[in-house]
């Protein structure tokens, strides 16, 4: 059974490729992990574009678990959800949960093979 | 020879088009003036973002003529959610798409108010927002009351004027506007402007 994929969310390219270096260290290859960060301009921002890209790229049977750092991270991540394939959106959720933190946990998570509620879940544990 | 519907219904293509470019036309203009509002309590980037998704819709203008209204409003809906980027883009996209999915071709006044209120309530969902909260649904809502009410356009012009600077005074309780706490007090709020902006240019173009 495939572990549950991770994408990470930042406006910054650089968080998103640290955090995801990060939870590369903790879960080696076990684990998909895509990341995204900036605008289409390569400035601080996020884009639908670029975080369905990350989700494809990411993606598992088992789900995609979505990381995001501010709001308009959030909101496009939510957005681009909506415009996978019917069959897919089900399998995609956007965890309320630190950026790096639930990352790495998310993805320690996943690569014991937990379904993508349990990675949820426990990522959001961290959340306040 | 051409039937008559035939030429209205190009007028009335032409007509939205020279809307959708004054709407476009009046944000872009304003890219400076956004910015500086954003940078006061947000991220700073509104005015750039806008500018980025409106001159993308601008060159898909070519495309758009001759297709039906709710046709066009879903295909600059998904314009501004590729290109703006921010939490603007989703926003402002699903306030188009939603107008585009509740549109008839030949909308009445009430059509619009309907379909307006229905995409008002989209946003407020893609947003988790409410009015009050400093956004652009304080702009937006009063309009459509306007809108319900038969207002003429002068009047829903000057609402959308007056909605934007009345957000001055409110606490922001969404997005980075929000970490600012009471620092948000005294700032137009930039997504309310902006939707003031198309507003106005909206109402201006129809009047002229």
């Amino acid at each position: 059974m495939a572990n549950v994929g991770i994408v990470i969310v930042s406006h910054s390219p650089k968080v998103a490729e640290g955090a995801s270096e990060m939870v590369r260290q903790m879960v080696g290859d076990t684990v998909p992990v895509a990341h995204t960060g900036g605008n289409l301009d390569g400035g601080l921002g996020t884009s639908v574009e670029g975080i369905m890209a990350a989700i494809e790229r990411a993606w598992s049977p088992a789900g995609v678990a979505i990381l995001v750092d501010l709001g308009g991270a959030e909101t496009n991540s939510e957005m681009a959800v909506e415009m996978l394939p019917e069959n897919r959106r089900g399998k995609v959720v956007v965890c309320n949960a630190p950026i790096v933190e639930g990352a790495v946990i998310a993805a320690a998570e996943s690569s014991g093979g937990s379904s993508l509620e349990t990675v949820k879940r426990t990522a959001e544990e961290l959340s306040p | 020879m051409e039937p008559a519907l035939h030429t209205s219904e190009r007028a009335e293509s032409d007509l939205t088009l020279r809307i959708v470019r004054a709407a476009a036309e009046a944000v872009i203009g304003h890219t400076d003036e956004l910015t500086a509002l954003d940078q006061a309590i947000g991220d700073g980037d509104h005015g750039i973002n806008m500018k980025r998704g409106l001159e993308a819709v601008l060159a898909d203008l070519p495309q758009l003529r001759g297709k039906p209204l709710g046709e066009m409003l879903k295909a600059i809906g998904m314009k501004l959610v590729m290109k703006v980027g921010g939490a603007s883009g989703p926003l402002y996209g699903t306030l188009a798409l939603e107008l585009g999915k509740h549109m008839p071709a030949s909308p009445s006044r009430g059509d619009l108010a309907a379909a307006f209120a229905a995409a008002i309530e989209a946003v407020k969902a893609r947003g988790k927002s409410d009015l009050a909260q400093k956004t652009m649904l304080d702009v937006l809502a009063p309009v459509q009351a306007k809108l319900a009410e038969g207002a003429d356009l002068c009047a829903i012009k000057a609402e959308a004027l007056r909605a934007a600077e009345a957000t001055r005074p409110i606490q922001a309780l969404r997005g980075r506007a929000s970490f600012l706490g009471e620092r948000s007090i005294g700032h137009v709020d930039p997504g309310a402007r902006s939707a003031a902006l198309f507003v106005a240019a909206i109402c201006d173009t129809l009047e002229g």
